[in-house]
């Protein structure tokens, strides 16, 4: 059998996904891509598989046995980060896909997602600094002023500077109208409004650390109304930009903010990733002899989370890309192990002889079940998420503002899933991963248990599973009168309609119909019954059935792309489509009786009965 | 000065290639194929030496199939000036490169030619040296450590004994080895600036090169499966049993 090329991914698959099927090569026909071709595609590819493999894979283990560590109010970090972070961003992959004229390539998303994969599946961790960081100065550039572009954003793109998202607080972490972190105005300055920061932000990834001259909070804090009041709810919130260290007029590095580490958390997974409880205008420092942490601000003033949904909008489909990259790792170690373990014999005659040698486990067929769900649950994430970095291409590109308007609601509707379906799915393929390894990867010999453990987070951060099925069934599907929920059946419905004429696929087509139109049946008796604390009670239920007809509409769309081509690597997908409808479409049947049987269990469920 | 340097189109690295059933060679269908790994040394050593202001061109050659402009095309955006592609769809064997290269300095005049001292799909370790002989000139070959000065080049060289420097006039062909250098990754934005750079096109038998094959292969077949180990517990049982076995 062949070796495996990569365990991180599959290339041949990445160029499926990109050229057959997604036909990304159409984008170069915009202007903005007109310099590009397959082949600078697919050499940002091999830059990005390059640098994943040689310097980001070797540090995986080490990431997380040798944890961030507070030493006075210095983070200490692995070794070896900072220099593969820097060629990270030496190489141009922060700014991958900005202007020429911003040092960027202009590549389109789609493209910079699937090389971005090969960092998720090489070490999750170390990546989510530029993931910060990018999602970071795209809100920048979307909301920031010239001056404050250039003084933050240029320096990020150059990967001089890394970003954060400060948002949670130890009272407020899902619920953000309950943040307490307030901003009073202190003095118009060169780079905007400028307010003086107090409060305490919990849960902050890459809040602290050496690695990067300079570190850019994005931080949600209240600015009290003319009385000198916090307005409560999310109207009140600003977004206020607070450097670790305040720039000095020629834009060097000045003197250090009064932004500081109050304690490290000690994580199960991602522990490359610094994490921390950060202060604000705690009195460790008085910047400009004043006291509170300075910052500017960014958008309008109440308008802060507006703003903020830009970068969340981002992380939530980067989280959902790499939960679904290390689903795909996890996948491809179980492969070349059950490919490489000999143990046990087949139930046949041949298999009676005990003198005969063991076969490899990839023989039985219970691996080959657990192997199976593992592709299915990581190529169907994968491309899912191509699939909406995609369409944040066609709607940057395009020139017709309905038709930018309609692929901005497709994506609105399908961002809770790209996040969610991956983070519970591919969680769910490396705890088979794990499986697979038997005694052996329970061990920390083998990577697989570390896949799980990082993948664990995916559910959490970014707006949990709950707040997810929240979003999507409280207000993604009613948005606009609905209208992303129906250009989200058109689309599914476009797929059944190409399915349903060729012999191959019309049973799964037939199947994806059926369960297509009981979806948009429960969903509308969920909304008639008048009651949205009952509508809601199960939106987590939702979410997982919308999540999987989802990706069974994505493996049947793959179908179709594939047509009749013949070969192992096509025979594969069949199978691992096959899988996935017979297997795994069938779950979502009992998970909408219950929803469409408006379901009280969990709601009349008492405190005092547990 | 213009530094000429040789990129061979090889199956990577990282392939574990497989010999097909019949024993008629190694599969390579669709497997990732790259820069030979001592060639990309190579480059990365002409770049070091241009930047360096000691040259003032550096022209990639590779002699392949019209997909070798893949790694023509990796070349010119780690930074090579122009890029050369000879182009056969015939395996070419070391003394036809030697041969072609021959021609090419002829035609560019470098001051140096450099190249990887072997290319990892034929291991053969040949066309360097030919190509000095042909061009009757000074060679160095497992190069790993090169120094430029004026009209001659000083050469550290990994040999059996350890290192041996020497030094040669140039032009001179120098063959490089593991430790010379660490290549640099491609940057994004150098792929789209490479997309301008001139790329020549000449067809191998325009060039009129003797291009017969003086080596044939019989057949392929997979190393022996390695033996399982044993540990011993100190040198002199070490030795014991390396005599043992008669191989001291
Ligand atoms: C490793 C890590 C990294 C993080 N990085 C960042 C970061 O960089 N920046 C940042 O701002 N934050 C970050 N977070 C914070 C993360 O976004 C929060 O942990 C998350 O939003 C949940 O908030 P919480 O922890 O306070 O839990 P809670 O909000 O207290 O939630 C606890 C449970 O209650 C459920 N729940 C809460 N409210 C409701 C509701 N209304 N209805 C139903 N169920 C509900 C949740 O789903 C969850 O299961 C990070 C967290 C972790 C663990």
């Amino acid at each position: 059998m062949a070796e495996l090329a990569s365990k991180l991914l599959s290339r041949r698959d990445l160029e499926f996904m990109l050229y057959e099927w997604l036909q990304v090569e159409a984008l170069i026909a915009a202007p903005r891509h007109a310099d590009h071709s397959r082949e600078t595609f697919d050499a940002a590819l091999d830059t990005s598989e390059r640098i994943a493999s040689e310097l980001f894979a070797p540090l995986y283990q080490r990431c997380d046995q040798d944890e961030p560590q507070l030493q006075g109010d210095r983070v200490k970090v692995a070794d070896g980060l900072k220099s593969a972070l820097q060629a990270f961003a030496e190489a141009g992959f922060v700014a991958a896909t900005k202007d020429y004229e911003l040092g960027g390539m202009q590549l389109p998303t789609v493209v910079s997602h699937a090389g971005m994969a090969y960092f998720y599946a090489a070490n999750i961790s170390a990546a989510a600094y530029p993931l910060l960081s990018m999602a970071n100065a795209n809100l920048l550039l979307a909301h920031g002023s010239p001056a404050q572009i250039d003084a933050f954003v240029r320096p990020e793109l150059e990967g001089r500077y890394y970003g954060t998202m400060c948002l949670s607080e130890p009272q407020a972490g899902s619920s953000l109208s309950d943040i307490s972190t307030r901003a009073d105005f202190d003095a118009e300055s060169p780079l905007g409004a400028q307010y003086r920061v107090s409060g305490n932000k919990m849960w902050i990834s890459a809040g602290d650390h050496e690695l990067s001259e300079n570190i850019v909070h994005l931080v949600l804090a209240k600015i009290p109304d003319e009385n000198g009041r916090l307005i409560p709810g999310v109207k009140g919130i600003s977004l206020l930009l607070v450097p670790k260290f305040l720039l000095n007029a020629d834009g060097s590095r000045g003197e250090r903010n009064d932004v500081s580490v109050a304690g490290l958390n000690h994580k199960m997974g991602y522990r490359g990733t610094v994490n921390c409880l950060l202060s604000f205008g705690e009195g460790r420092y008085q910047p400009g002899g004043k006291a509170g942490a300075v910052g500017y601000l960014i958008g309008p003033k109440h308008g802060g989370l507006a703003c903020m949904f830009h970068m969340m909008n981002e992380a939530r489909i980067g989280v959902g890309l790499a939960a679904s990259a290390l689903g795909y790792t996890g996948y491809l170690h179980a492969l070349d192990y059950a490919r490489n373990r000999p143990q046990g014999r087949a139930l046949d005659a041949a298999g009676k002889d005990p003198t005969s040698p063991q076969r490899p486990i990839i023989e039985h067929a219970d691996i080959k079940r657990m192997l199976l769900a593992q592709k299915a649950y990581a190529e169907g994430a994968l491309a899912l998420n191509l699939y909406c970095a995609h369409l944040l291409d066609q709607a940057e590109l395009s020139e017709s503002a309905e038709e930018r308007q309609g692929l901005t609601l497709l994506l609105d509707i399908l961002t809770p899933i790209a996040k969610s379906w991956p983070s519970q799915w591919c969680l769910a393929g490396n705890d088979l991963a794990i499986q697979v390894h038997g005694g052996y990867g329970y061990t920390r010999d083998y990577k697989v248990e570390q896949f799980y453990r990082d993948n664990r987070l995916n559910a959490i951060h970014e707006g949990t599973h709950g707040i997810q099925g929240l979003d999507l069934l409280g207000r993604k599907v009613t948005m606009a009168k609905g209208a992303a929920l129906k250009l989200y059946a058109e689309r599914v419905s476009a797929t059944i309609a190409r399915a349903e004429t060729t012999p191959a696929t019309s049973e799964h087509a037939a199947a994806l119909s059926s369960a297509l139109h009981r979806l948009l049946a429960v969903t509308q008796s969920l909304w008639s019954a008048g009651n949205p604390q009952l509508s809601l009670a199960n939106a987590s239920v939702y979410l997982e059935a919308f999540g999987h007809l989802t990706v069974a509409w994505i493996w049947l769309d793959q179908l179709c792309a594939i047509g009749a081509a013949q070969g192992d690597y096509y025979a594969g997908k069949r199978a691992a489509a096959d899988y996935y409808y017979r297997y795994e479409l069938p779950r979502i049947g009992p998970q909408l009786d219950l929803l469409e049987a408006l379901d009280r269990t969990t709601l009349e469920m008492r405190d005092e009965w547990f | 000065m213009k530094i000429l340097v040789a990129l061979k189109r090889v199956v990577d690295y990282q392939v574990r290639v497989q010999v097909k059933p019949d024993g008629s060679g190694v599969a390579i269908d669709g497997v990732k194929m790259s820069i030979n790994p001592f060639d990309e040394i190579a480059l990365e050593e002409a770049l070091r030496i241009r930047d360096a202001g000691k040259a003032e061109e550096v022209i990639a050659v590779t002699i392949g199939p019209q997909q070798a402009m893949q790694q023509l095309d990796s070349g010119l955006a780690m930074g090579a000036n122009r890029g050369i592609l000879v182009k056969t769809d015939k395996a070419i064997q070391p003394l036809t490169a030697a041969r072609v290269l021959a021609q090419l300095v002829e035609k560019e005049q470098p001051g140096l030619v450099l190249l990887g001292k072997q290319a990892i799909d034929d291991d053969c370790n040949q066309t360097p040296q030919m190509l000095a002989a042909l061009l009757d000139r000074p060679q160095a070959t497992f190069a790993s450590k090169v120094e430029i000065d004026g009209q001659s080049a000083t050469v550290t060289r990994e040999v059996d004994a350890g290192l041996e420097t020497l030094s040669v006039d140039l032009p001179a062909v120098i063959s490089t080895d593991l430790r010379l250098n660490t290549p640099r990754f491609i940057k994004l934005p150098d792929i789209m600036k490479a997309k301008s750079k001139p790329r020549e096109v000449i067809e191998l038998d325009s060039l009129g090169v003797e291009s017969g094959d003086h080596l044939s292969y019989t057949r392929y077949e997979p190393p022996a499966q390695r033996q399982k180990g044993e540990m011993v517990a100190d040198v002199p049982a070490l030795v014991a049993a390396l005599q043992a076995k008669g191989l001291i």
